[in-house]
């Protein structure tokens, strides 16, 4: 949770667990070279001057990007795909605030379209909890659950 | 003030204090399964940590450890939630022994297990918080349990970030069970206060102060 990781050629890239948190892959073909990210809230606060930039989907991204270029990745040519961001237990909408889960999607997915990376896949929303594996050989992700069968994204 | 981003301000004297509260709670709780299932049961002195959120499955297992879990919300002086840990061979014995046959919540989470679940959960829960709301005179209203059976690390990650613990650590207080009987039970409570309620807590047990 609220880390990222990169990786090349036979590597995967495992998140467990995923509840609201949104997992993040970004993956370039050509040279096989992958990242993902596992972001627990949507944007870093803007009355905060530190903090671990890995845990908000803007700045997790901006490093995951970062991170792919120094490894040698081809920014324009990423591919991009998600999981996670489920809502559990029925916590009610009392307090009218969108649930943390969807605010999470909300969030990757507007800053995917204006950095223009295509979402080639998407596994998100529901009430479950999920394991996303990268295989940076192949750019496959693999979503585990409990109550439903092995997705490939 | 307390909040989400300031946890680490919590030193000893604060822990302490939580900790002296949960163990009351968590011996409460333990008379109550005791009678419940006619056997002796037993609970560990409460841990009462910040933990770096990452950690979190850690305690019990890691992330992909399936559990039953029963989340009890609270509002009044304490909004927050109790959240109540089963691994699936520890709720098929205990929901057994309440209903008196075999049940496999992995193949089948009907509405039998379920509510049986539930009334567990809201058993211990209510005993727990009962030492709350008596020792630092709060007023606490639990909510109706509700139940999901999923991965440990989904579990805690929404009921941490969902009740307002999203700092980089999170307060864990939580106890574990123990029982005399043939097969083990293992289960953790966890006791989630918002940043708000943790600071209205330490106010009432005397040591909100900075040391």
């Amino acid at each position: 949770m609220a880390d990222l990781k990169v990786g090349s050629e036979k590597d995967i890239i495992i998140t467990s667990g995923l509840g609201s948190c949104v997992g993040v892959t970004l993956y370039h073909k050509l040279t096989k070279i992958g990242g993902m990210a596992h972001v627990m809230l949507p944007e870093f606060p803007s009355n905060r001057k530190q903090g671990n930039p890995a845990k908000y989907a803007d700045t997790a991204l901006d490093m995951l990007l970062d991170k792919l270029q120094k490894k040698g990745a081809n920014l324009n040519r990423l591919e991009a795909k998600m999981a996670g961001g489920a809502q559990m237990f029925n916590f009610s909408s009392s307090n009218d605030k969108m649930r943390i889960g969807a605010r999470n999607i909300e969030a990757v997915q507007e800053i995917l379209q204006k950095k223009r990376i295509p979402i080639l896949g998407s596994e998100v929303g529901e009430n479950y909890g999920r394991t996303m594996e990268l295989h940076t050989a192949t750019g496959e992700v693999l979503i585990k659950t409990v109550k439903h069968d092995d997705i490939v994204l | 003030m307390l909040n989400s981003n300031n946890l680490s301000e919590l030193g000893p004297l604060q822990l302490d204090a939580l900790k002296e509260v949960a163990s009351i709670g968590a011996g409460n709780a333990a008379t109550s399964l005791s009678a419940m299932l006619n056997s002796k049961i037993k609970m560990t002195v409460p841990n009462v940590n910040l933990t770096p959120i990452s950690d979190l499955p850690d305690i019990i297992g890691n992330a992909e450890q399936l559990i039953a879990a029963m989340l009890v919300r609270t509002e009044g002086d304490i909004d927050g939630g109790v959240l109540f840990t089963l691994v699936p061979e520890s709720a098929n014995l205990l929901v057994q022994l309440l209903v008196g046959q075999e049940v496999d919540i992995e193949n089948d989470l009907g509405e039998l297990e379920a509510s049986a679940l539930k009334e567990i959960s809201n058993i211990l829960t209510g005993s727990n918080l009962n030492a709350f709301s008596q020792m630092l005179e709060l007023t606490i209203s639990p909510s109706v349990p509700s139940l999901e059976f999923d991965m440990a690390g989904a579990i805690l990650e929404v009921c941490f970030i969902e009740l307002g613990q999203i700092g980089d650590y999170a307060l864990v207080i939580e106890t574990e069970f123990l029982s005399d009987m043939e097969d083990e039970i293992k289960g953790n409570f966890f006791i989630i206060p918002d940043p708000e309620s943790l600071q209205f807590m330490l106010d009432r047990l005397g040591v909100a102060g900075e040391e």
